[in-house]
């Protein structure tokens, strides 16, 4: 059914889109793989963020490679079980502090290739995280996907103005380019004071259900700021192996929630 | 309102430009060993070659302008925008001080909002396009104004919003400017490129460029590969920023990290690479709201310590640049 190769064997294909930066596309797309992976499905994630690639650092696979096989690229896998496996531009800089000074054209490049010469294998779903913005790597996923039949997209957004305008437009973008929106997550909702436990809406709070309302797409979920999560990914190693640690965070009750959503929805394969 | 581009040839290619174009305007456009098979390379050889016209033209606008500064992060949502509306609002609250603000996030324009001045439309004198006066002497140039529709999306390649950055550029009657401050959007690709290329030989070239980030190594990374695109691109660093640095609870006036310094935050980078630490800023919620609201939270809450943090980090950015 497919006419890309590489992606013959994955099951489900979703993207994790949001217009305005740093609300938390990579936290999300990182938790909602090691939610996935704990209810027993075998993962990958593409990292389509070319100039600030952030998932090596989130899965705690920054130093190592990329293989090239006859096939293609053999994506990190973050362990010997290999149900988690990740694809990311940061995989290929000598150094992680190098800067990827690109214009459109050789990041248009750089995206086929990623969609094309993956070997991503027997995947039940696989997760494509982006960039901020409705430029270059979206328009390039979504004319390479456009024969792939993608799931759908995830939305993410944080509670304030400034940052539901900026998504609003990125709903747009799907409905221009046809991707399916799965629905909205709300990241950064209310910060529970580590001293006290009051709650404070940092940044503002409900923005996502309204933008969810308005748009007629379903609301996945609120997630607040845990800076233990972030001391999670920090502080991961061959010790504490990310996927063995995330059920013990407070934030994946939260994502099970959202996976269960999606899985409500009865998306169905791509192919038997 | 004025067209909203002037259609520079490269949005009428037929496909994209492919991996080694050699770039639409360049002289070997066409005409490149990677033009061969292009399905472009046929409008490429017969657009008009030669160095760029429009330079001239951009430099001639830009003679009125004395400071150029870039806000920049590598890393989004870490609070670029707003510093770039404090910087305006702080500039300009000196009567004699003539602020310009350039918005070249153009697919998540952010000024409008944050200054007040959403649902605005641009109007065009025989001098060009009119920047949006927020007060009497702070302009702003966004393509917010542009919109037909607010929620719109911006669908557009490279090529096309280089095109746009332009023409903010020369033909936009920014008249005399003081102080020129720039928003950008993350990253390291056209935007940042291009607005280089275009002011590098323009009146002094640019200042020198502001670079904000929040104090975990997530974002760390990033703006990291920022300081070294302005090292290759040869762009001034005038200093680091922590934005969001340590929150106080309002109830308990307990102080914690939302976005905890792991690796030694804002401080230890600046340190490693090089660049001037201007400070920190703590996280105070009222500044979100202002900026939704497009309040000037400098205005609003003075005696606030995110307040005092800002303005000192302003003033240094001051001496920076004045000192040149």
């Amino acid at each position: 059914m497919s006419e890309i190769p590489s992606l013959n064997q994955v099951k489900h294909i979703l993207l994790v889109l949001s217009g305005k930066g740093g609300v938390g596309k990579s936290s999300v797309t990182t938790q909602l793989a090691l939610s996935l992976v704990n209810d027993g499905y075998k993962v990958g994630v593409l990292d389509i963020d070319l100039t600030g690639p952030s998932l090596p650092r989130m899965f705690g696979l920054e130093g190592r490679n990329v293989h090239q096989s006859t096939a293609g690229w053999i994506p990190v896998y973050t362990d010997d079980t290999k149900r988690l496996c990740v694809m990311s531009l940061g995989f290929l800089l000598p150094d992680r502090g190098n800067s990827v000074v690109w214009r459109g054209p050789k990041k248009t490049a750089m995206v086929r290739q990623f969609v094309k010469d993956v070997v991503w294998g027997d995947l039940d779903y696989l997760l494509i995280d982006t960039p901020p913005g409705t430029s270059d790597e979206h328009i390039s996923i979504a004319e390479e996907l456009k024969q792939a039949s993608p799931d759908g997209a995830v939305l993410v957004t944080t509670p304030q103005d400034i940052a539901t305008a900026d998504v609003r437009k990125e709903l747009n973008f799907c409905r221009k380019v046809g991707f399916k929106v799965l629905g909205v997550v709300e990241n950064m909702s209310g910060y529970v004071c580590p001293h006290c436990s009051e709650c404070t809406n940092v940044f503002s709070s409900g923005g996502g259900q309204t933008l969810a309302t308005q748009f007629d797409v379903p609301f996945l979920g609120s997630v607040p700021i845990d800076p233990t999560f972030v001391t999670l990914v920090e502080s991961q190693g061959s010790e504490h192996k990310l996927l063995e640690k995330y059920p013990e965070s407070a934030l994946s009750s939260i994502f099970k929630g959202i996976v269960d959503k999606i899985y409500a929805q009865n998306l169905p394969v791509r192919q038997a | 309102m004025p067209a909203l581009v002037q259609a520079p040839p490269v949005t009428h290619l037929n496909a994209p430009e492919p991996e080694h174009c050699p770039g639409t305007e360049s002289e070997q456009a066409g005409n490149a060993d990677a033009c061969q098979g292009c399905p472009n390379q046929a409008i490429c050889q017969s657009a008009p070659k030669g160095p760029d016209e429009d330079i001239p033209l951009i430099n001639d606008r830009m003679s009125g302008v004395k400071h150029k500064i870039l806000v920049l992060s590598g890393k989004g949502g870490v609070g670029k925008s707003t510093f770039t509306s404090m910087l305006g609002w702080a500039f300009s609250s000196d009567p004699d001080t003539e602020v310009g603000v350039m918005d070249l996030d153009i697919c998540g324009p952010s000024m409008p909002r944050m200054m007040g001045a959403n649902g605005q439309q641009i109007h065009s004198s025989s001098n060009g396009w009119s920047p949006i006066y927020v007060s009497d002497n702070l302009g702003m140039m966004s393509i917010g104004f542009m919109l037909p529709n607010e929620d719109d999306a911006i669908i557009w390649r490279g090529a096309k919003k280089n095109g746009l950055i332009k023409q903010f550029l020369k033909d936009v009657d920014w008249g005399n400017v003081d102080y020129m401050i720039v928003d950008t959007p993350p990253g390291t690709s056209d935007e940042h490129i291009s607005i280089n290329q275009y002011l590098k030989s323009a009146g002094d070239g640019i200042d020198g460029a502001v670079v904000v980030t929040t104090a975990q190594e997530v974002a760390l990374l990033d703006v990291r590969k920022e300081i070294d695109f302005c090292r290759k691109a040869g762009i001034k660093v005038l200093g680091l920023v922590e934005n969001m640095s340590g929150f106080v609870c309002p109830n308990c006036k307990g102080e914690s990290f939302i976005f905890a310094p792991t690796t030694g935050g804002g401080e230890a980078l600046a340190k490693e690479m090089g660049v001037p630490f201007l400070g920190k800023v703590p996280l105070d919620p009222r500044i979100g709201k202002s900026c939704d609201l497009g309040e000037s939270f400098l205005d609003l809450y003075p005696d606030s310590p995110a307040s005092t943090a800002i303005l000192d980090i302003i003033s240094e950015i001051r001496e920076a640049v004045e000192g040149n």
